[in-house]
């Protein structure tokens, strides 16, 4: 759990963070989003020290990070960044071995968690460990530069804008390895971006930072329902929220017995998906199918229609 | 028809610097080989090569060279462009030795017999066509270390085997062995001592003002007004205040300063040294990619941790190209050392030009040039081997 209270930073004169407080429970990913020169950016490293805070304090499990060295705290804290960072003169198995290394493992040890990482972000070992990153592709040094950051098993991540250099497709599945490591894992992950879409799709939690303050830190289901302010409304998208709503919500409560035609959804997707696929193919049921390929029944435009409007 | 459907047209078959090469070498058939002197002081005769090589070799080394220049002339393959430019050598090496023999008297030890313009053209002309094929090799950096060590060999077993001792230059070498491999340790030490001084400081001293603005302006800003000064000049610049020291402390006295020999030597080449180590690291440091030092500090190296496991690595090939600038530039400029009594290489240059005695200049000059040379070739694939890491 990282609890932040009343946190300020000034830089000279200016105020980059104003008096934020908000608390991240244990394994949430939560997401930090602003326009840039928002402070999100000089939050973030405020939890790992490369920044120092004016005034306020941030605890990790209870304890005052300002009392624990700064090297220390952070070889305790996984950090990736926007670009990777890697490290062009180190192979990907020693820029994952970083550290580990720091942390004085034995070799064998190191050896065996860089394979365990490399397994764990679909890179065949025998052929990524010795490669340098130059040698790789924009998402596969995106995924080296995150498993670099797990090396160490850290219970907290931070990332800083971890998918902006990729393009959408990547993203898209950088991201989603991402939820499904994070749950494999169990790890906290405070991340930052400037994409709404991001935040809704990924975060638990959305702080959503401008000008120095947080306007508002809640699920994504509040933020899209009753944004705090007009800034945080415009974020999202006026013309967008509904669907945005419907992308929250799950297929499985609204599937109903009854036969439908055409091809099935899977049971995981979200009622965006299914409003899309019937309002494409012009159809008013779509079937849904669970993981094995069995029908479970059927999800209607009706449904997805009433559900795309603004809760009371 | 264009001209790419016409192979044979003579700009498919000619190649341009080979009609650079067969002029100067066809130029260097028309002109003297050799120049015959009785003794160090008198006007030369020259010989050409019929008359210095007579019979057979002389018309060997013609056809030879007019062989060679024709077919440096042709567009062929690099590798036997380099054979031809080393057959061509060889055989000039020889030839030398065989014309210098024959054109000096039995038993005579005053005579002077060196090279004259049409060997030194050939060898320009050959010299070249072996470069320009090593180049157009475009070799790995080991093999041009190979190359250089396979060269040096050839030139030690020539020179070991007393063809070209009654050669002028050698007579004078023989006149001054023990001089000679004195004064070639002395500039070896100048060179690459001052290049020792200047990397320890240098270093430090380049990542120490890196994080300051200021102080980097202020820094590079001295160490290129002391780069403007003449060599001459700034030797000449040290011996007073060098001298005021070695009279004043008599502890600077005892380790050997002094106004004049090796320590404003020394001091003058360290401080030439210093801005090419300085500005190199700084350029070095710079090149790091900032989201490489952002990551390591995130990650937890600790200063000393990142300087010393991505910064300075990362800096290091534009460090060891400040290290190939400072000894080719030290190992040229330690030659005017000698000037104020620092020894090296220039003693046998400066005598020589005291002297009006060419041969004696040679001494000096040759074992200078290569020196330089080799070490250019050294370091370059150096450079080149750490660069190439990581960067493929």
């Amino acid at each position: 759990m990282i609890e932040i209270e009343h946190l300020s930073k000034f830089f000279d004169e200016t105020c980059v963070v104003d008096d934020v407080s908000m608390t991240i429970p244990g394994g949430a990913l939560a997401v930090i989003v602003g326009t840039s020169g928002s402070g999100k950016t000089t939050l973030l490293r405020m939890i790992n020290r490369l920044v120092e805070p004016s005034s306020g304090r941030i605890l990790i499990d209870g304890k005052d990070i300002s009392a624990i060295p700064p090297h220390e705290l952070r070889r305790q804290i996984g950090y990736a960044i926007q670009g990777h960072g890697l490290f062009p003169h180190r192979t990907v198995g020693q820029n994952i071995a970083t550290v580990p290394h720091l942390l004085g493992w034995d070799a064998a040890k190191v050896s065996a968690r860089v394979e365990e990482l490399l397994d764990l972000f679909q890179l065949d070992a025998a052929e990524f460990r010795d490669r340098y990153p130059s040698q790789l592709s924009g998402g596969q040094q995106q995924r080296v530069g995150v498993a670099r950051a797990l090396a160490a098993a850290p219970k907290l991540l931070l990332m800083d804008e971890p998918f902006g250099a990729l393009d959408p497709i990547i993203r898209a599945r950088a991201q989603e390895d991402l939820r499904q490591i994070q749950q494999r894992l169990g790890t906290t992950i405070v991340l930052v971006t400037h994409d709404m879409n991001e935040a809704i799709h990924l975060g638990d939690r959305i702080a959503v930072m401008d000008r120095a303050k947080l306007l508002q830190y809640d699920t994504p289901q509040e933020i899209v329902i009753r944004p705090a302010t007009e800034f945080v409304g415009e974020l999202l998208g006026s013309g967008e929220r509904p669907f945005r709503l419907l992308s929250l919500q799950p297929l499985r409560p609204y599937i109903e017995p009854g036969e439908a035609p055409g091809a099935a959804l899977d049971v995981d997707a979200s009622l965006r998906d299914a409003l899309e696929e019937a309002l494409w193919s012009g159809r008013a049921a779509v079937p849904v199918r669970d993981g094995a390929g069995k029908t479970l029944g059927r999800v209607t435009l009706a449904t997805a229609i009433r559900q795309a409007a603004r809760p009371q | 028809m264009t001209d790419n459907s016409t192979p044979l047209s003579s700009r498919h078959v000619i190649d341009r610097l080979g009609i650079v090469i067969f002029a100067l070498a066809v130029a260097g058939l028309f002109c003297p080989f050799v120049l015959f002197r009785a003794n160090r002081i008198v006007a030369g005769e020259a010989r050409y090569a019929l008359d210095a090589l007579p019979g057979w070799p002389g018309y060997f080394l013609l056809a030879a060279v007019g062989t060679g220049a024709v077919l440096a002339l042709l567009r062929l393959d690099s590798r036997l462009r380099l054979a031809v430019s080393f057959a061509a050598l060889a055989i000039l090496a020889v030839g030398l030795g065989w014309a210098v023999d024959s054109v000096t008297p039995a038993g005579d030890k005053i005579s002077r017999t060196a090279p004259a313009l049409g060997f030194w053209l050939e060898l320009l002309a050959f010299g070249l066509l072996a470069a320009d094929s090593v180049v157009r090799l475009g070799l790995k950096p080991l093999s041009r270390i190979a190359l250089l060590i396979a060269v040096s060999v050839a030139i030690a077993t020539i020179l070991l085997s007393g063809i070209w001792s009654d050669l002028s230059v050698l007579r004078e070498y023989a006149n001054r062995a023990d001089v000679f491999w004195r004064e070639a340790a002395t500039h070896i030490a100048l060179a690459l001592g001052s290049l020792v001084a200047a990397a320890l400081v240098g270093l430090p001293l380049g990542i120490a003002i890196h994080p300051t603005k200021r102080l980097r302006a202020v820094v590079t800003g001295l160490l290129s007004a002391v780069q403007t000064i003449p060599s001459i000049a700034l030797f000449g610049l040290l011996i007073a205040p060098l001298a005021w020291l070695a009279a004043t402390v008599p502890a600077a006295a005892a380790i050997g300063i002094a106004g004049i020999g090796a320590a404003p030597a020394m001091l003058a080449l360290f401080l030439y040294s210093l801005m090419p180590v300085v500005s190199n690291t700084l350029a070095g440091l710079d090149a790091v990619p900032p989201a490489a030092n952002v990551a390591a500090r995130g990650m937890g190296m600790t200063d000393a941790e990142r300087l010393l496991q991505v910064q300075l690595p990362l800096a290091f090939p534009s460090i060891l190209a400040a290290i190939r600038i400072v000894l080719v530039q030290n190992i040229g400029l330690a030659t005017v050392a000698a000037l104020i009594g620092g020894g090296g290489f220039g003693v046998f240059v400066f005598q020589g030009v005291g002297q009006t005695a060419m041969d004696l200049v040679l001494l000096g000059a040759v074992p200078t040039v290569a020196l330089a040379f080799a070490s250019a070739v050294i370091l370059d694939a150096a450079v080149e081997l750490v660069s190439v890491k990581g960067r493929t």
